[in-house]
């Protein structure tokens, strides 16, 4: 064992730091990490599924999957056999080429962007691609250019609703793109920084603790110095409104309720994939879950602090465990610890977006896109000015700057409520011409009032 | 360049790079169908980040692929489908507009390709750590350093560029406001 531990292809591989390794075994560590990140991404799906089932099961008051294997966990994988076992069926008139290869695009950015996700402080091994240091920027790039394999997927289909769904989802993802990538600039402003690995980091103490002897003793250990130093309490409400838009932006950039237009079942059959079977279903099926772990999993490195614990002491064994040595605690804190407060808090999200998703009705299309381009772009623009101010101003006079950003703040958000108030107050009296051809009274209410009331 | 520099890996990435480039250019071109023109041309997109990769400008590559690739060739996406172009049927009227602009390209080609020529080398390829203005070339530090530089030319017209962007979005809205108005009042 010593013998191999001390080997020089041994320590190439997994000891010594990556500046001055052979090729080959650069080659074997991008792998391997790679191998760790689709581990983590794509094996996550089918957890996503059940645990999605079965939380909305439980909110709607009903069981849920619960048949197969303990606790109905194996119905994933049975869904999955049954879809790859099912007869793949391509529709006459469609565009084959396209046909078939929408759904490997609607897949693989989603794999790439897991790229840039990092699970644990080490520059080594904390994620597949640790040194690239426009990683947010990087992201932004994938998340663009996932809406290409929906947009190719309605139209290659030949199909009206395919069509419309693609439609409403391109046009949904480009509008919420802006709340999103402003809400990241907010970010990046607050940091200064587009590594992946150092915005987690400022939102730490960093603390020199090596282990010594592997290639873990690069980086330097970050230990968690409290929720209240993450992102979305940072510069107070600024920080908390780039979440929130962030949050919001991320639910409709993956198309799920309350923002599921493209696939509303009752307008567009099943939108975009309505044509698509077997396998294929199964890619558009496996992309969509695992983009929304991964958007999930950018919103809490970004806001939430990373793989870092809430608080410093819950990130790290106790160093009193004497039976271990510290090179053992220190490896089993990077290895074991750091990703299991990723994945608590990821589920811990996750699970809040599925409870969206079972309370929230589906928004009209025409709401989409008002709040999608008036409500939610300019609070973000807003919100990056405010920064901004705050963070000159801070410069200038110290804590109390943010306070005067603060206030200017307030005072514009005060100025903005009055107006949106008269403006609605305007259109309420009278004034039919400007109102959209939708009947605005309540249908329930109007036969209420024709009803006579029996007591 | 010698041999030894274009089998070296940033050489093949150049070249990989840029064939892919060329050919998904000509595609564009030949392709019948507007949508498989449009795929290929964000292709082409892609195959110049990939080049800006090569020379390491980081940031550029990144900002090639969010607006080029992943916002205008959306829209130019969104449009061919909102009009169901699906047929190629649109070659028939501009042809005095493809002479001009095929003579137009020729001559910017030829211009370029004599550049190189008389200059004898084409800027394909970069040191790692090139410096400017303290920060590395390419680096998003680097980029901004030298962009907001007010002593460099070019704080000027990134200004202007953006004032230009400015103007194009309020005409934008003018023009759709009017249209709006107007068929409010035939109604």
């Amino acid at each position: 064992m010593s013998e191999l531990i001390n080997s020089p292809i041994w320590r190439d591989l997994f000891v010594n730091s990556a500046d001055n390794i052979p090729w080959y075994a650069e080659f074997v560590r991008s792998l391997l990490r790679f191998v760790i990140a689709l581990a983590g991404g794509l094996g996550s799906v089918p957890i996503l599924v059940w645990l999605e089932r079965r939380l909305l099961g439980f909110w709607q008051g009903r069981l849920g999957p619960n048949r197969v294997g303990p606790f109905g966990l194996l119905q994933p994988m049975a869904d999955a056999l049954k879809l790859m076992m099912k007869e793949d069926i391509t529709p006459t008139n469609v565009d084959k080429a396209l046909y078939y290869l929408a759904p490997a695009i609607a897949l693989v950015p989603v794999i790439c962007s897991l790229t840039v996700l990092p699970w644990n402080s080490s520059s080594d091994w904390g994620a597949v691609a640790p040194h690239l240091n426009v990683g947010i920027l990087f992201l932004l790039a994938v998340a663009s250019i996932e809406v290409y394999g929906v947009i190719l997927a309605g139209w290659s289909s030949n199909n009206k609703y395919s069509l419309l769904g693609g439609l409403r989802a391109s046009s949904q993802v480009i509008s919420y793109e802006l709340g999103m990538g402003l809400s990241i600039i907010a970010v990046l402003l607050m940091t200064g920084t587009l590594a992946m690995q150092e915005l987690v980091h400022s939102q730490t103490i960093a603390t020199n603790v090596p282990i010594p002897d592997s290639s873990y003793s690069i980086w330097t250990q970050s230990v968690s110095a409290g929720f209240w130093n993450w992102n979305i309490f940072k510069l107070f409400p600024f920080g908390l409104v780039a979440a929130v838009v962030y949050m919001i932006s991320m639910i409709a950039e993956t198309n799920r309720a309350p923002f599921d237009l493209p696939e509303a079942e009752t307008e567009l059959v099943a939108g975009f994939h309505t044509e698509y079977t077997s396998f294929k279903f199964a890619m558009f099926f496996m992309g969509e879950y695992a983009n929304m772990m991964i958007v999930s999993a950018i919103c809490v490195t970004l806001f939430l602090g990373g793989y870092t614990a809430p608080w410093g002491i819950l990130g790290q064994l106790p160093a009193s465990w004497a039976f271990f040595p510290p090179s053992v605690l220190n490896f089993a804190n990077h290895v074991v610890i750091a990703p299991l407060w990723l994945f608590a808090k990821l589920y811990t999200l996750i699970s809040f977006f599925i409870l969206v998703r079972a309370s929230q009705p589906r928004l009209r299309y025409d709401m989409l896109m008002h709040f999608g381009w008036k409500v939610l772009l300019p609070t973000a623009l807003a919100n990056v000015v405010l920064i901004a101010i705050s963070l000159a101003l801070q410069q200038l006079f110290g804590g109390i700057g943010h306070l005067i950003a603060v206030a200017i703040g307030g005072v514009v958000v005060s100025i903005v409520l009055w107006v949106a108030y008269l403006h609605w107050k305007a259109r309420k009296s009278g004034d039919e011409a400007s109102r959209l051809p939708i009947r605005r009274e309540s249908v329930v209410r109007a036969i209420a009032a024709r009803m006579p009331v029996e007591d | 360049m010698t041999l030894q520099s274009i089998l070296s890996g940033q050489g093949l990435m150049f070249l990989f790079f840029a064939a892919a480039a060329i050919a998904s250019g000509l595609l564009v071109v030949i392709l019948q169908n507007p949508l498989r023109a449009a795929l290929s041309l964000v292709i082409n997109l892609f195959s110049v980040a990939g080049l800006y990769l090569s020379l390491n400008a980081y940031f550029l590559a990144t900002v090639q692929v969010i607006v080029y690739a992943g916002a205008i060739m959306v829209l130019f996406l969104f449009v061919i489908m909102l009009l169901n172009m699906g047929q190629a049927n649109m070659h028939t009227s501009y042809r005095g507009v493809r002479t001009v602009a095929a003579f137009a390209s020729a001559i910017g080609l030829g211009g370029l390709m004599s550049a190189v020529a008389i200059k004898g080398q084409a800027a394909v390829m970069l040191p790692a750590e090139t410096m400017v203005s303290g920060s590395t070339a390419g680096s998003v530090e680097g980029v901004g350093k030298v962009l907001y530089n007010p002593s460099l030319p070019w704080l000027f017209a990134f200004e202007w560029t953006s004032f230009l962007l400015l103007v194009a979005v309020i005409g934008a809205v003018v023009l759709a406001g009017k249209r709006q108005q107007s068929s409010e009042g035939k109604a």
